[in-house]
């Protein structure tokens, strides 16, 4: 029984093996000399984790009495988060390295997170839930506090820490309510007391201090306070990271609990996501307006796009969650794609993050300039480019299931939204020439992220590149 | 080779107007008109060898939705044929013309390439203009109508920096959009009607469209009237007819070659073609035709007396223009087409000379357009002194009345004195009374206006500036050499194809391919004509094809043209006379006593006004239907636009969002204490909402 277990465990145990082990092993021996060829390591392991998942077939797996589930929905999530953190940590290693940032524990931690995250995305119970949550948390801690001679940096870190337990302490007040009210912490049971049509009001509440725990993690409105700062003050790297897998690994949770133990209450739930993501929306919307540093923005822009992606999952259908898997899926793209941009905007060597700063740049770059406009226009919903497929894809989840008014919200705070997308595209294009002008500098991995995600928004629209079938089986297996 | 003819303009339109930059300017200017030269040889082949059988050329289906079928195809037939040799022939010689003309202009900066341009659009309007004669349906003849529409906007605003010129052109494509609207209606009705677009079908059906009754806007009508009258509404926006008519002296403009190739030879004679084209739905239309003919009177009246009084050159053949195209519908309109397309041909040519040898004037006087600043410039343009001459004696209608000498029966004198007296001697024969009367008036005037034209500017003394005058030379061959040509068909385009378009019955349907009969199988309703005609002996056949055979439709009992032939003696020498009288007043006015002109102008000042005014339609239209609807337009824009709709993107962008942006910056104090009260308030609000709200079991 137990061998067959952990074999369906194995890509999580073989990843969280290699991480202890490389710890040991590069603290007994190079330490950050070996920092280098640890990130393209991980990195490649990441590749192939995420390749072997993602020919793994099988259906639907059950380990340990049903704490683990290895399904379809799973498996698209893993192996969205796994290619995503190989491509951020694929450009961090150039700009950590020459910041003096990249010791070997960087990798390794983005590893464990990753562990983490793949057994939220596979939890089947609430203690699943918690122990994959917390590993990621803890690993996210210390990363966005990695640059420790920064006092943002720290700050960051501290903030993100002291938030984060505020949260994992309403998360487990909901869920120990949870468990108060259905006699089990296993989702299936959890399913089963529930029962059909309304929960009871202990059940409710537990639900809803579990979903503000989970709309923490995915910095969803009133949750999102730690986003901006975290987001600015931690290292860029790891700011291009927080803002991509993890993003994933929440949602996929979010919408497992909601499915898996309270598919059957979708009514109850339906209007709580529905306005966590309608605020998500407007508020990250909105104050991006005001911002003038481009982490900070890019926070709100994600606190945007979380809207966007709760939207699918408000729809409470099974196209609903195949919508959030794709918009998920090209929002990483995106974001891959702009991180690698901000992370090659310099001066002299030092990281500028100034939007300002991005006067007349396409004069000098024309062609990063030009990509940039291909993400932004994308990141901003606008025709041709895959963004507006992703934000059509939730658009029409949200109408087909009933919230026509979440629908309209969502297009008009897309085009509040596009104002400071397309101020970029202005700066780059028709700004005024300052002094100096911004450097693009950083390896040519950066140059190659960049043009490769731009790419991706105009021939994604061929076919998406047939995400869609996946994300349609991953939606089936979780809504059933 | 039909369709060779037909794209040739086409390929020297994108060769020049895309092309220039690789082959250079001048070698731009040399493929399109070479092409266009090519383009007219093969139409003179193909009109010289047609023997009247109507063919058609597929070239590719074009649309198919639903029951609309629509190829794109050439229909070559008798009215095809004619108006091909008129189109490409005045194409080539006015851009060989364009050449001398367009060498030089003020209206450009050195250095500025404007030339291969002009000759792109020349070339673009050709090919469309052949694409509206060559069409087998409704919808391609639309798609040229347009295409015309659109060259003619282009070449009327080709001085874009001039606003007037700006405007003329807009105001040709605004007043063009009230005709289209009855046409595109025409179009849509007949669709409805007939379920089909193309011409066979249309014709074949043209008797069953006689007996239907249509419903449209208050009433209900005769099916085939609304349509004729819907299409003549198309006719009259682009030929310039009373009402529809102010856009014509505006889009003078335009540079004088265009005048000449599009606003005098073609594309204002296409409501003439498309009147004479859909020939098988008019002759079933008999309330329709009548109004074509008052229209075309009243047209043919009204822009003489105009002409009188305008003192630029140009407005004053453009009034002419106008006139003569009301003639062509007043033949039209009494059911003789073959006039109709006989008074087109000739026309073509005298009017594109006479306004290509008013270019070569205004040339040589440095664009000096104003007649009073002429004068004894016979000396200074001694090749286009002649030209006008040849223009002025065909305009004019001189030749030898019929009445008193015939070569072989047919009449000798200039091109338009046959075709004019063809066309008075149908309406008199066709309606009599008010429109045969205005005609008349109208020859009268029109031999006044030209003489006038031609003594202020021939004769007299140098008037004006005079360094002008003497600075002013003769143009140079390019643009003489199309001159002589059009001399030549001036002279005798009228004689040589007199019995073709006016002839006896048979020899006109044999040009016509259609198919006649002996009178004698129509004895009953013949036999009064045929007493009428007892003298000569001429009334043998009638017309006896089906709708759609041939190139024109008239029917059996349309006897238009051999009567004709029959009117009075008076009736066939009144224009004769109309014309000496217009000869003689001029000779007095400008010749021989020139004070004449301005003491009339002051006994008579409200009338002088009138007519210098054009009518007041200039300002009445301004009064009606600009004005009001300008004050309609800066209401929505001002008011609409600009305060509510504006107001409210501005207030909601520029006051509420950044107000709300700055909300959310106060909101992120960065303090912990303060995100974690956001959270906790959050929760603490969902969960009271959930608690009442969502209704616990």
């Amino acid at each position: 029984m137990i061998a067959q277990d952990l074999a369906i465990l194995l890509p999580e145990i073989l990843l969280a093996v290699y991480a202890m082990a490389a710890l040991l092993g590069a603290v007994y021996t190079g330490k950050d000399a070996l920092a280098a060829p640890l990130t393209w390591v991980t990195a490649g392991a990441f590749v192939l984790l995420a390749l072997w998942i993602g020919t793994r077939g099988g259906g639907a797996q059950i380990a340990f009495d049903g704490m683990f589930v290895n399904d379809a929905f799973a498996r698209f999530a893993k192996a969205a988060l796994l290619l995503a953190a190989a491509a951020v940590l694929a450009i961090s290693q150039d700009y950590m390295q020459r910041r003096g940032l990249l010791r070997f524990e960087y990798p390794l931690l983005v590893a464990l997170a990753v562990v983490g995250m793949m057994v939220m995305v596979s939890a089947g119970d609430l203690m699943s839930l918690y122990l994959g949550l917390e590993l990621q948390s803890l690993a996210l801690y210390v990363l966005a506090a990695f640059r420790r001679d920064s006092a943002k940096s720290t700050e960051a870190g501290l903030k993100y820490f002291i938030l984060g337990a505020l949260s994992s302490g309403l998360l487990l007040y909901g869920a120990s309510l949870v468990y108060g009210y259905s006699g089990t912490t296993l989702f299936s049971g959890v399913l089963e007391a529930a029962g059909e049509g309304r929960a009871a009001i202990g059940l409710l509440i537990g639900l809803v201090l579990v979903a503000s725990g989970l709309a923490f993690k995915v910095s969803a409105v009133p949750f999102h306070m730690w986003t901006p700062d975290v987001y600015e003050g931690a290292p860029t790297p790891v700011t291009a990271f927080l803002s991509t897998a993890p993003k994933i690994a929440a949602m996929a949770l979010f919408a497992r609990v909601l499915f898996d133990a309270f598919g059957g209450v979708v009514a109850d739930w339906q209007q709580v996501v529905a306005v966590l993501s309608l605020l998500s929306m407007f508020l990250g919307a909105i104050a991006a307006i005001g911002q003038t540093n481009i982490k900070r923005l890019m926070a709100y822009s994600s606190i945007a796009h979380m809207g966007y992606a709760l939207m699918g999952l408000a729809a409470g259908t099974a196209f609903g969650v195949q919508a959030m898997l794709v918009y998920l899926a090209i929002y990483v793209a995106m974001s891959v794609g702009t991180f690698a941009f901000i992370l090659s905007m310099e001066r002299g060597g030092a990281p500028v993050t100034e939007i300002a700063a991005l006067n007349m740049y396409s004069r000098h770059h024309p062609g990063r300039a030009m990509a940039m406009l291909v993400l932004l226009f994308s990141l901003a919903g606008v025709p041709p480019f895959l963004g507006f497929f992703a934000k059509l894809y939730v658009l029409r989840a949200a109408y087909e299931g009933g919230l026509v008014w979440l629908a309209v919200g969502g297009v008009v705070a897309s085009v509040i939204g596009a104002f400071y997308y397309l101020r970029i595209v202005y700066f780059m294009y028709f700004g005024e020439e300052r002094a100096e002008p911004v450097e693009a500098g950083g390896s040519p991995v950066l140059y190659g992220m960049l043009m490769a995600s731009a790419i991706v928004m105009l021939v994604g629209i061929v076919n998406l590149f047939g995400i869609e079938g996946a994300a349609a089986a991953a939606a089936a297996a979780l809504v059933q | 080779m039909e369709t060779l003819l037909l794209f040739a303009p086409l390929a020297g339109a994108l060769i020049a107007g895309l092309g220039w930059r690789a082959i250079g300017e001048q070698a731009a200017m040399w493929v399109a008109t070479g092409l266009l030269f090519f383009s007219a040889v093969l139409s003179w082949v193909v009109f010289l060898s047609f023997d009247g059988t109507t063919e058609t050329v597929q070239i590719l289906r074009w649309i198919e939705s639903g029951t609309l079928a629509t190829d794109w195809a050439i229909r070559l037939d008798r009215l095809t044929a004619v108006m091909l040799i008129v189109i490409t022939t005045v194409s080539a010689l006015v851009h060989l013309y364009s050449f001398g003309y367009m060498a030089h202009d003020e209206n450009f900066g050195e250095g500025q390439h404007y030339k291969a341009r002009f000759f792109a659009y020349l070339s673009l309007f050709t090919f469309a203009m052949l694409m509206l004669v060559t069409a087998d349906n409704l919808v391609q003849l639309f798609f040229g109508w347009e295409g015309v529409g659109l060259a003619s906007y282009l070449l009327i605003g080709f001085y874009y920096r001039k606003p007037s010129a700006n405007a003329a052109a807009i105001k040709a494509f605004v007043v063009n959009r009230v005709g289209d609207f009855g046409f595109v209606l025409g179009i849509f009705a007949i669709f409805f009607l007939v379920d089909s677009v193309r011409f066979e079908d249309i014709f074949a059906a043209a008797p069953a469209i006689a007996e239907t009754q249509i419903t449209f806007l208050w009433g209900s009508w005769n099916a085939a009237e609304l349509v004729a009258v819907l299409l003549f509404i198309g006719a009259m926006g682009k030929s310039a007819q009373l009402f529809l008519h102010t856009w014509l002296p505006d889009a003078m403009e335009g540079p004088t070659p265009v005048s000449a190739l599009i606003h005098a030879a073609t594309m204002v004679t296409a409501g003439v073609f498309l009147v004479c084209r859909m020939s098988p739905v008019m002759e079933f239309a008999p309330n329709a035709m009548s109004f074509v003919t008052w229209i075309g009177a009243a047209t043919a009246f009204f822009a003489a007396t105009v002409g009188l009084v305008q003192n630029d050159i140009k407005r004053v053949i453009a009034y002419s223009t106008c006139s003569q195209l009301g003639y062509m519908f007043v033949a039209a309109g009494v059911g003789a087409y073959p006039v109709a397309m006989y008074h087109l041909f000739t026309h073509a040519f005298f009017k594109a000379m006479l306004f290509l040898g008013a270019g070569s004037v205004i040339h040589g006087m440095h664009h000096e357009q104003d007649m009073r600043n002429y004068g004894g410039l016979r000396k200074k343009f001694p090749y286009t002194f002649w030209a006008m001459l040849i223009g002025t004696l065909a305009i004019t209608g001189v030749g030898i009345p019929a009445v008193l000498f015939t070569l072989g029966g047919i009449p000798i004198g200039f091109a338009g004195f046959l075709s004019k007296d063809a066309v008075i001697e149908s309406a008199y024969a066709g309606m009599g009374g008010v429109p045969f009367w205005l005609l008349v008036i109208a020859a009268l005037l029109t031999s006044f206006y030209s003489w006038r034209l031609m003594f202020l500017t021939f004769w007299g003394r140098p008037r004006g500036d005079k360094h002008t005058h003497e600075h002013a030379h003769e143009s140079p061959w390019s643009m003489t050499a199309p001159l002589a040509a059009l001399a030549v068909g001036s002279v005798f385009a009228g004689m040589v194809w007199y019995n073709a378009f006016f002839g006896h019955t048979d020899t006109v349907a044999k040009f016509f391919g259609i198919p006649y009969a002996e009178a004698s199988e129509h004895a009953e309703g013949e036999s009064a004509g045929a007493d009428a005609e007892k003298g000569k002996g001429a009334h043998h056949y009638v017309f006896a094809g089906e709708p759609g055979q041939g190139g024109l439709y008239m029917a059996p009992e349309n006897t238009v043209i051999a009567d004709a032939h029959a009117v009075p003696k008076w009736v066939k020498v009144s224009p004769f006379f109309a014309m000496l009288i217009g000869l003689g007043t001029a000779w007095l006015f400008y010749i021989r006593d020139p004070s004449i002109p301005k003491r009339l102008a002051e006994n008579q000042r409200p009338l002088y006004l009138f007519l210098l005014n054009k009518w007041y339609f200039d300002e009445i239209y301004d009064f009606v239907f600009v004005r009001p609807a300008r004050g309609v337009a800066r209401t929505l824009w001002k008011r609409g636009d600009g305060d509510v709709i504006d107001g409210t993107i501005n207030g909601v962008s520029m006051g509420a969002i950044p107000w709300l942006t700055r909300l959310a910056g106060r909101a992120q104090t960065g303090y912990i204490f303060s995100y974690a009260f956001w959270m906790v308030l959050g929760i603490m609000i969902l969960i009271t909402w959930m608690s009442i709200a969502g209704g616990p079991r």
